[in-house]
C-alpha cells in the first residue's frame, strides 16, 4: 500500500501514526502506517479504527522476529508497541510483576534484579533494542536454556490484556499464581505470532534470581553417547536448570552443557556431585581421549581426541554469576540464533520427546547428507527441543529438500503407537527463496480447530493475516 | 473491563435460542446401548440417582442418561449421537469435584469414565506417561515410581480423583506451589470435540505448533470436549525430602514466617497452614497430636537434592523461630511425614466432627494481603457469629476457608452461604481470584461477573464457540451467561465497495 496521507480515524484514534517508510517493511511486506499506542485504551482506539477502514494489522514490539513465520498477507498498519513501556507493578513479596507490552525484557530484567528477582526467560542474546519485549516473547512463545526447568513464556504468564481486532478490551487470569476462573486466554495468545489480536499487558510470575550460575560441559563423539549424557542428567535430582546440547557440524564432536543455579553452597555442591555422575554415567561409553596431549589422565568428561585443543574440564566450566549472556565457552548458540551467520540463512525448529534425541539427532544428519547441508544444532535437548541452522550461502532447493526430508524422518519415528507422532518440525524462519520450496509451517495436528479459533477471534482475518500455521 | 456499549454486550449475551434438543428417550437409550453394550448404559432411576451431584452436593440433577465408554472410539460415537440430536452431554470423571461442574443434566447424557482407567504406557528417558482419563491421580505416580520418577500434580483428593478431571479443571495440589499445576504437566490431549471428532491436541513434546490448544484446553472444566488419553510429564522423585510443622501462638506469626521464608528465596515443596479451629476438628478427627495451644501450625515441606535440603531446613528453622515458633517438629521418613499430614489431610472431612454441616470455599489473595484478608474473615465471623475454620496452601494465598453452620437451624445455611460469598468479594478487592483450584462449576459462575468484565467473559466465550458453537458440551458451567455463537459478533468488517465509494448509504 502506497500510503501517504494518514487516514483520519487512525489519526484521532492514536495521537502518534505516521506513514510507514523502508524500514517498516515486515519481513520483505511493504506496510502503509506505522501507530505506536501508549496505552491499552489507545491501542484499543486504534484497532477499532482499523476495523471500521478493513486494514490489516502487524503488531511489532523490537522486530528482531518479524522474520518468524510466514510474511503476512498484507500489511496496512503496523502497531509498534515501543511506546506501552511501563512496568506497571512489581509486587515483589508476591513475586509478580505487572508490565506493559513494549517493554524490553533487558530492562524488566533490570528492574527486577533490584529486588533479587528474574522473570525466569533468557533475553534472546544478541538481539538488538533490549533483547526484545514482553510482547514479542509471548507472541512467539519462545524460550531459551532455562526452559528445562521454568518452561516457556506461557508457563510463567499468569495474567493477559489483549485488545480484540474488532477494539474490544479483554483481560484473563490475573495478579496471582494459583488461579482457575474463567479460561486462560494466556495459553491461546502465547506463540499465536499476533494472529488472535494485540497484546498490551501481561502479568508474570517471577523467581529469586539465583546467587550463583555454573555451566557445566562435555564432548561426546557421537549421537548415542551425547544422548546419554542428556538423560543422564535430566534423570538426576540434582535440579539442574537447563541442559543443552551444541553439535555445529557434522564433523564436531556433541557438546552437552549442564546448568546449575542456586546459592554458592548449593551450586559448588551439585557440581561436585554433576561431575561425579557424569564420570560414572558415561565410563562405558565410547569415550574419546583420556589423556591430554602431555599425557597427563585428563578427568573422563572431558572433550574428545583430536577435536578439542587441550582445552581440560576445568576449563569448559565456567561461574558467571548469574550475569545475563556471561562467557560460555562452548559456544552455545543464543536463543533465537542472532549473531550467527545462520541468522540470515533459516532455522528449522524441532521438537520431539526426548527419549528419541539420538535417533532425532541422527535424522537430522541423514536428511543434511542427502542434500549436501552441513548444519548447526543446538538447542535445549533436555526439553526436547533443538534448533537446526543452516547457512544463507546453501542453494534454498537444497535446504528445502533438507526440510521436507527431515519432516518425512521424523513423521516415522514412533513410540509404539498410542500417539500419532513423537516429533516434528517447523520452520522458524528462512529465505524467501526457501520459503518458496517448502511450507515452513508443516503438517499441523488439530488444524481444523485452530482455524475455527482464528475465525472467532479474527473473523476478517486481518491480524497479520497468512503468517501463521495453516495459512492462518 | 466493562464494555463499552451496555446494549451490545446484553444483546451478545442473550441466552442462546432455544435448540430444538431430542429427547433423552428408549430410542437414544438403544442407541447408546449399540455403541457401548447394555452393561454399561444406566436407565435405572434409581441407579441413575448415585450419579446426581459430585463432591459439591448442594447442586444436585438425576442425568437422563448415564453412559461408561470403555473407548475413545466409543465416547465419539457417543458424542456424535448427542451432537445429532442437539441433546446436551456432561462428562464425569471421579466426582470429586467442588464446585457443581459434573452436575449432570436431566435432558442430557453424562458420559462416565471411570471405565478408562489405564496407564497405557510409559517412556521413562521421555519421562512421558499416556494414560486413559478415569485414571487416577495417584495410580500414575505409583506406575512410575519403579522408574524414579512421579506425576507432580497433586490434590488431596489423589486417591480417588481423575486425571481427565485433573485437565478439566487445571487442579492443584499441596505441592504445586513449587511444581506448578495440572496445565504445566499435560503435553498432549486426545479429545474428542462437541461434535464428535475424535483428534489431538499437542503432541506429547509440550511445543506443538500452532495455538497453545493444550493449554488452553486445560482448566476449561469440561466445556470444551472429552478428554480420552493424556500425555502427562512426569518428574524425578526428589533426593530428599523434609516435612516440618511449626507451632505459633497466632496467625499473624505463621503469616509472618510465611513471608520471611518466601522472602529468604527459599522455594518450598510445600507450605500449609491451619488455624485453631481447624486443628481443634482433625485432633477431634484423627488424633494427629499437633502440639497444644497452637494458634496456627505452618506445615513446610522442603524437597530436591540432599545438600540443599538440609540447609533449607536450617535456615525455615531459623525463620520460624525468629517469627514466634514455640514448637518445631521435623520429619524424615515416610511415616513421620504421612503423621504430619493427616492432620492437614483430613481437614475436610474433620470439619464435619465440629459442626453438622459445612461450605468449603475457595479463593485466592496475593501471599502479602493473607493477614489483612485473614483478618477481615475473622472479623466476618465474629461479626455474624459463624464459625469459620481457615485451612489453606499459605505459600500460594490459595484460602480455603471452611464455613461452619447446622442446616437443622432454619436461615443458617443462607447466612453461611452469604458469608462464604463475602470471603470471595475480599479476595476480589485484594487482587486474587474466586477460585484456585476447585474451578467455577455451576458454584460460582455468578461471581464471574465481579472479577471478570463483560468484554472479558465474551471473549473468553469465544474459545467455546470455536470448539462447541452449539453449546452442548457441558452446558451452563463456568459462564453466568451463554453466548451466542452463530454471528459473528462486533464486528463490521470493511465497508461494502458501494458504502465506501458514497454510491449507497449504510442505512
Ligand atoms: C477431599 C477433597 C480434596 C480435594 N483437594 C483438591 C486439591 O487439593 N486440589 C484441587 O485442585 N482439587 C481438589 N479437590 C477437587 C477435585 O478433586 C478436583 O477438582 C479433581 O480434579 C476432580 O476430578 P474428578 O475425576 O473427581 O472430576 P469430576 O468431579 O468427575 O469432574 C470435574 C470436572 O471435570 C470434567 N471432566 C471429568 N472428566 C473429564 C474428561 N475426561 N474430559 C473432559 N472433562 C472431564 C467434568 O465435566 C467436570 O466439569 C478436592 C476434592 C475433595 C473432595
Amino acid at each position: 500500500m502506497a500510503a501517504t496521507t494518514i487516514p483520519v480515524e487512525l489519526a484521532a484514534a492514536c495521537k502518534d501514526v505516521v506513514a510507514a517508510g523502508d524500514a517498516d517493511d515486515v519481513a520483505g511486506v511493504r506496510a502503509g502506517y506505522v501507530a505506536a499506542p501508549a496505552s491499552t485504551a489507545e491501542a484499543a482506539a486504534l484497532l477499532a479504527a482499523a476495523a471500521r477502514l478493513g486494514l490489516a494489522v502487524v503488531a511489532r514490539g523490537s522486530g528482531s522476529r518479524l522474520h518468524w513465520g510466514n510474511p503476512p498477507a498484507r500489511c496496512d498498519l503496523v502497531v509498534d508497541t515501543r511506546r506501552l513501556d511501563r512496568v506497571l507493578e512489581h509486587a515483589a513479596g508476591d513475586l509478580v510483576v505487572q508490565v506493559q507490552a513494549g517493554v524490553a525484557l533487558d530492562d524488566l530484567a533490570a528492574v527486577l534484579a533490584t529486588a533479587g528477582q528474574r522473570l525466569a526467560l533468557d533475553p534472546p542474546a544478541g538481539a538488538a533494542n533490549g533483547a526484545g519485549t514482553v510482547g514479542g516473547v509471548i507472541a512467539t512463545n519462545s524460550a531459551g536454556p532455562l526452559r528445562f526447568r521454568f518452561g516457556a513464556p506461557r508457563d510463567l504468564l499468569i495474567g493477559i490484556t489483549v485488545v480484540r481486532p474488532d477494539g474490544v478490551v479483554a483481560r484473563s487470569g490475573g495478579k496471582v499464581v494459583k488461579n482457575v476462573a474463567g479460561y486462560d486466554l494466556g495459553k491461546l495468545f502465547a506463540g499465536s505470532y499476533g494472529t488472535l489480536g494485540l497484546i498490551t499487558e501481561a502479568i508474570f510470575r517471577l523467581h529469586p534470581r539465583p546467587a550463583v550460575s555454573t555451566w557445566l560441559s562435555l564432548d561426546r563423539p557421537d549421537p548415542e553417547s551425547a544422548a546419554a549424557v542428556v538423560h543422564a542428567i535430566s534423570a538426576s535430582p540434582l535440579w539442574p536448570s537447563a541442559v543443552e546440547l551444541d553439535w555445529p557440524s557434522a564433523g564436531a564432536p556433541l557438546g552437552v552443557s549442564v546448568l546449575l543455579e542456586g546459592d554458592e553452597a548449593s551450586v559448588t555442591a551439585r557440581s561436585a556431585r554433576m561431575r561425579d555422575l557424569l564420570r560414572r554415567g558415561t565410563a562405558g561409553l565410547p569415550s574419546g581421549q583420556r589423556k591430554r596431549p602431555d599425557g597427563s589422565p585428563v578427568h573422563p568428561t572431558s572433550a574428545v581426541e583430536g577435536v578439542d585443543s587441550g582445552v581440560v574440564p576445568g576449563d569448559r566450566e565456567v561461574a558467571d554469576g548469574g550475569a545475563a549472556g556471561g562467557p560460555f565457552p562452548l559456544a552455545r548458540p543464543p536463543a533465537d540464533g542472532r549473531g550467527r551467520p545462520e541468522a540470515n540463512g533459516t532455522c528449522v525448529r524441532v521438537a520431539f520427546w526426548v527419549g528419541q534425541l539420538a535417533t532425532v539427532l541422527r535424522t537430522i544428519r541423514t536428511a543434511g547428507v542427502a542434500n549436501g547441508v552441513d548444519a548447526a544444532i543446538g538447542g535445549s535437548a533436555g526439553a526436547g527441543i533443538l534448533d537446526v541452522w543452516v547457512a544463507a550461502e546453501v542453494d534454498p532447493a537444497a535446504v528445502g529438500g533438507f526440510a521436507s526430508e527431515l519432516r518425512a524422518g521424523l513423521a516415522a519415528l514412533s513410540a509404539g503407537g498410542a500417539v500419532p507422532s513423537v516429533a516434528s518440525a517447523v520452520i522458524a524462519w528462512a529465505p524467501p527463496q526457501v520459503r518458496e520450496t517448502v511450507d515452513v509451517w508443516g503438517p499441523v495436528p488439530s488444524l481444523r480447530l485452530m482455524r475455527s479459533v482464528k475465525d472467532q477471534f479474527d473473523p476478517a482475518h486481518r491480524m497479520a493475516p497468512g503468517r501463521f500455521a495453516g495459512g492462518i | 473491563m466493562d464494555g463499552n456499549d451496555d446494549a451490545i454486550t446484553a444483546e451478545r449475551n442473550a441466552p442462546a435460542a432455544a435448540i430444538d434438543a431430542g429427547a433423552v428417550d428408549a430410542a437414544l437409550a438403544a442407541m447408546m446401548t449399540g455403541i457401548c453394550g447394555a452393561d454399561n448404559v444406566i436407565t435405572d432411576p434409581q441407579q441413575l440417582r448415585t450419579y446426581e451431584c459430585d463432591g459439591l452436593t448442594a447442586h444436585r440433577s438425576v442425568p437422563g442418561l448415564v453412559v461408561l465408554p470403555q473407548t475413545a472410539e466409543q465416547v465419539a460415537s457417543i458424542v456424535r449421537e448427542c451432537a445429532a440430536r442437539q441433546i446436551p452431554f456432561v462428562a464425569r470423571g471421579s466426582g470429586t469435584g467442588l464446585s457443581g461442574g459434573a452436575l449432570p443434566r436431566t435432558d442430557g447424557v453424562l458420559i462416565v469414565m471411570s471405565k478408562m482407567r489405564s496407564v497405557i504406557a510409559i517412556d521413562p528417558i521421555s519421562r512421558r506417561a499416556i494414560v486413559e482419563p478415569g485414571v487416577t491421580n495417584l495410580s500414575v505416580s505409583k506406575a512410575a515410581e519403579s522408574h524414579g520418577l512421579f506425576y507432580a500434580p497433586d490434590p488431596s483428593s489423589q486417591v480417588v480423583c481423575s486425571v481427565g478431571g485433573n485437565v478439566a479443571e487445571n487442579s492443584g495440589g499441596a505441592h504445586c506451589l513449587k511444581h506448578g499445576f495440572t496445565v504445566h504437566h499435560v503435553t498432549g490431549l486426545q479429545v474428542v470435540t462437541p461434535d464428535g471428532e475424535l483428534t489431538w491436541l499437542g503432541d506429547g513434546t509440550g511445543v506443538a505448533a500452532g495455538y497453545d490448544l493444550v493449554g488452553a484446553f486445560t482448566g476449561s472444566e469440561g466445556t470444551l470436549g472429552i478428554v480420552t488419553k493424556i500425555i502427562v510429564k512426569l518428574t524425578p522423585i526428589p533426593e530428599a525430602v523434609i516435612t516440618l510443622l511449626a507451632a505459633f501462638t497466632s496467625m499473624g506469626a505463621g503469616g509472618a514466617a510465611v513471608s520471611a521464608i518466601i522472602g529468604s528465596g527459599i522455594l518450598p515443596g510445600a507450605i500449609e497452614m491451619m488455624d485453631a479451629l481447624a486443628i481443634e476438628a482433625a485432633e477431634a478427627a484423627v488424633h494427629c497430636r499437633y502440639p497444644e495451644g497452637a494458634g496456627a501450625v505452618l506445615i513446610v515441606e522442603l524437597d530436591g537434592p540432599a545438600g540443599d535440603v538440609e540447609a533449607q531446613t536450617a535456615a525455615v528453622r531459623e525463620i520460624c523461630t525468629a517469627e514466634g515458633a514455640y514448637e518445631i517438629r521435623a520429619a524424615q521418613d515416610a511415616a513421620e511425614r504421612a503423621a504430619i499430614w493427616t492432620g492437614r489431610k483430613s481437614a475436610f472431612a474433620a470439619v464435619g466432627r465440629i459442626s453438622p454441616a459445612y461450605i468449603v470455599q475457595d479463593g485466592v489473595v496475593p501471599r502479602t494481603a493473607l493477614e489483612s484478608v485473614l483478618d477481615r474473615i475473622s472479623a466476618l465471623s465474629a461479626e455474624t457469629g459463624i464459625r469459620v475454620a481457615n485451612v489453606f496452601h499459605a505459600g500460594d494465598g490459595n484460602l480455603h476457608p471452611l464455613v461452619l453452620f447446622d442446616d437443622r437451624r432454619p436461615g443458617e445455611q443462607e447466612a453461611a452461604e452469604k458469608l462464604s460469598g463475602m470471603i470471595l468479594d475480599l479476595c476480589i478487592e485484594h487482587g486474587g481470584s474466586i477460585t484456585g483450584e476447585h474451578g467455577v462449576g455451576v458454584d460460582k459462575s455468578r461471581y464471574m461477573p465481579r472479577m471478570f468484565g463483560a468484554d472479558d467473559l465474551d471473549t473468553m466465550q469465544l474459545l467455546r464457540c470455536a470448539f462447541d458453537p452449539g453449546g452442548i458440551c457441558n452446558p451452563g458451567k463456568v459462564f453466568p451467561t451463554p453466548r451466542l455463537c452463530g454471528e459473528v459478533p462486533g464486528v463490521r468488517r470493511a465497508p461494502h465497495p458501494l458504502v465506501a465509494a458514497g454510491v449507497i448509504d449504510q442505512f
